[in-house]
């Protein structure tokens, strides 16, 4: 019990109403809907694309064994990598004009609300916004029958922990940032992992590179999605989601502290 | 603790080498206006920042409603309310919306917030703009919506810095009028200012910090009779003849000061003093006999001008 404490940063151990910037957050959002809404449209367009035109092309890809046609192979991948850049845009671009410019922070910190309600706060709205788009995602897959099992269901929480890692990375690394104009190196970061992760071909086509796919948090993401929405998971599973548990736990610690020093000095 | 709210003894505040607030002490009496005055780097503001929980002290005592804000945070900003320097009002919502979800921050239920969100903008005349994005306020309307803003906790103890500055005269009126108000009903007033005039309206009592050390405490009217004459007599000399018309002035009253634009000099009796000038010679192109004002102590202890 307590050493599983241990692994929360102090600030987070504190947070009280985390649930009241989540709901600032809503308020905002109540008026943007429109953009939530579009979310549904961008993985119809992607799944679409895979299906009526690589699909074509590639034959069928072989999963944990199991052969699947080319559109059900990219599908989860498409899926994680969504889930990632939402995190992302949610825990950057979103995060830094309230940290720098609009000190909405420093507002909410003059109340009770402390650091670690911020950070969990904002990361728990990354991953409510990531629920729905997986859902959303999730819909779109089952329509255009790129999805073979029950077990496609664990695909959203999959997804959600995808979002976490990456929300609380992103967390973490914005308190780098200075100026809009570093926001240039995000797609340096997440470009790459979108590329190379297994998401468009299989491990084993990286033969000697492939040890270098274990480092990818990306990578762990799709092996999980693609295990549910094929239906082939095994032990392995277990591998990839403590990867990105460890990921989203040294976010939250790192975001946690930054924040702390930035808006508490 | 009972009636002073807040207590200060040897508060410190380095920030690496550089000491912002020097081992102050002061206390905060319960109702009272207290102000923190001082240029620019005095330690006003970090004063003020540790007073609202957000900056932890380096060294000494603060007390607050009789807590440590060290270990009590949550508990003492619950009952503060903080008015910012700089504006910082939640930019993505409406100005309702602000107050509402501050109310929240405090725990405050839903229908709680809503009531209270009208009953202050009421109060600082913005219920015609309620559904008004913040961006498309005006400077002073921001400020007394950050003000309502700061009122929905019902706070015991207010802290405003620098509330007025970059407004016009009227919007500080106001603004003044409304702060006037809280006073009256038993709200205790911390504000920082470097404005004479803002400091002389509204506090009873006030300190004058300088490179992060109290030089001076007392009531508008003591800290004038303590540490300036009853008059000041001013003179204006042509273009950088102010500081070549001082020595044959000398003497004349109790002090002289040079300031870039002008002489000041202090004298109980100004119009004596003034005849006394023109009787030696002088000639300068406007003088002026007026009662002293906090400024002119502000210049005296601070040894510098007022610039933003």
């Amino acid at each position: 019990m307590t050493i599983a404490l241990r692994v929360i940063p102090p600030v987070i151990r504190t947070a009280r109403r985390p649930q009241r910037m989540i709901e600032r957050s809503l308020m905002v959002y109540r008026r943007t809907w429109i953009i939530i809404v579009s979310g549904f449209f961008e993985p119809l367009f992607y799944l679409l694309s895979t299906r009526v035109g690589l699909g074509q092309l590639v034959g069928d890809v072989s999963v944990n064994g199991k052969v699947v046609d080319y559109a059900t192979f990219v599908a989860p991948a498409l899926m994680a990598s969504s889930a990632m850049n939402g995190a992302v845009y949610d825990s950057t671009m979103n995060v830094f004009d309230k940290l720098k410019h609009s000190k909405t922070y420093d507002a909410v910190l003059a109340t009770p609300m402390g650091i670690g309600d911020v950070t969990l706060g904002e990361i728990g709205w990354a991953l409510l916004r990531g629920l729905l788009y997986a859902t959303t995602f999730l819909v779109a897959m089952v329509m255009l029958g790129t999805v073979h099992s029950p077990w496609a269901l664990m695909a959203i929480p999959a997804c959600v922990l995808i979002g976490f890692a990456f929300a609380s990375c992103g967390l973490a690394a914005v308190t780098f940032i200075r100026s809009w104009a570093d926001f240039g190196w995000v797609p340096t970061a997440t470009m790459p992992l979108f590329l190379f992760s297994a998401t468009f071909y299989p491990a084993s086509s990286y033969g000697k590179w492939r040890p270098l796919l274990q480092i990818s948090p990306l990578y762990h993401g799709v092996a999980l999605v693609r295990s549910a929405t094929t239906g082939t998971a095994d032990w392995s599973i277990l591998g990839h989601a403590t990867f990105l548990l460890a990921m989203a736990f040294f976010g939250l610690w790192v975001g946690s502290k930054r924040l702390n020093r930035l808006l508490l000095s | 603790m009972g009636d002073q709210p807040i207590v200060a003894r040897g508060l410190t505040k380095l920030f690496g080498d550089f000491t912002a607030v020097d081992g102050i002490d002061f206390q905060i009496e319960r109702g009272e206006a207290f102000g923190f005055l001082g240029p620019n780097g005095a330690g006003k503001s970090s004063t003020m920042r540790m007073i609202g929980c957000v900056s932890p002290r380096t060294s000494g005592d603060l007390s607050i409603f009789g807590l440590d804000p060290s270990n009590d945070a949550a508990a003492i900003k619950a009952r503060l309310g903080v008015v910012a320097q700089q504006d910082n009002l939640d930019e993505q919502l409406t100005v309702v919306e602000n107050l509402v979800i501050y109310g929240r921050y405090f725990d405050l239920s839903r229908a709680e917030a809503k009531r209270r969100a009208a009953e202050l903008l009421e109060f600082v005349q913005l219920t015609e703009r309620s559904k008004s994005q913040v961006e498309t306020l005006s400077g002073g309307m921001k400020r007394r919506l950050t003000i309502a803003r700061s009122l929905i906790n019902q706070p015991e103890v207010v802290l405003l810095d620098e509330p007025t500055t970059g407004l016009d005269p009227q919007a500080r009126h106001i603004l003044w009028d409304r702060l006037y108000r809280l006073k009256q009903q038993g709200v205790t007033l911390v504000l920082t200012t470097h404005y004479m005039d803002e400091a002389e309206q509204l506090c009873d009592r006030l300190v004058v910090m300088d490179g992060g050390r109290i030089v001076a405490e007392g009531s508008p009217r003591s800290l004038i009779d303590d540490h300036s004459s009853k008059d000041v007599v001013e003179l204006r000399f042509e273009a950088d003849q102010n500081e070549a018309s001082a020595p044959a002035l000398h003497g004349i009253g109790e002090r002289m000061e040079v300031l870039p634009d002008r002489l000041l000099i202090y004298a109980s009796d100004g119009e004596a003093a003034l005849q006394e000038a023109h009787a030696r010679g002088a000639r300068p192109q406007s003088a002026l006999v007026r009662r002293s004002t906090l400024e002119d102590v502000f210049l005296r202890l601070t040894g510098r001008n007022l610039v933003d």
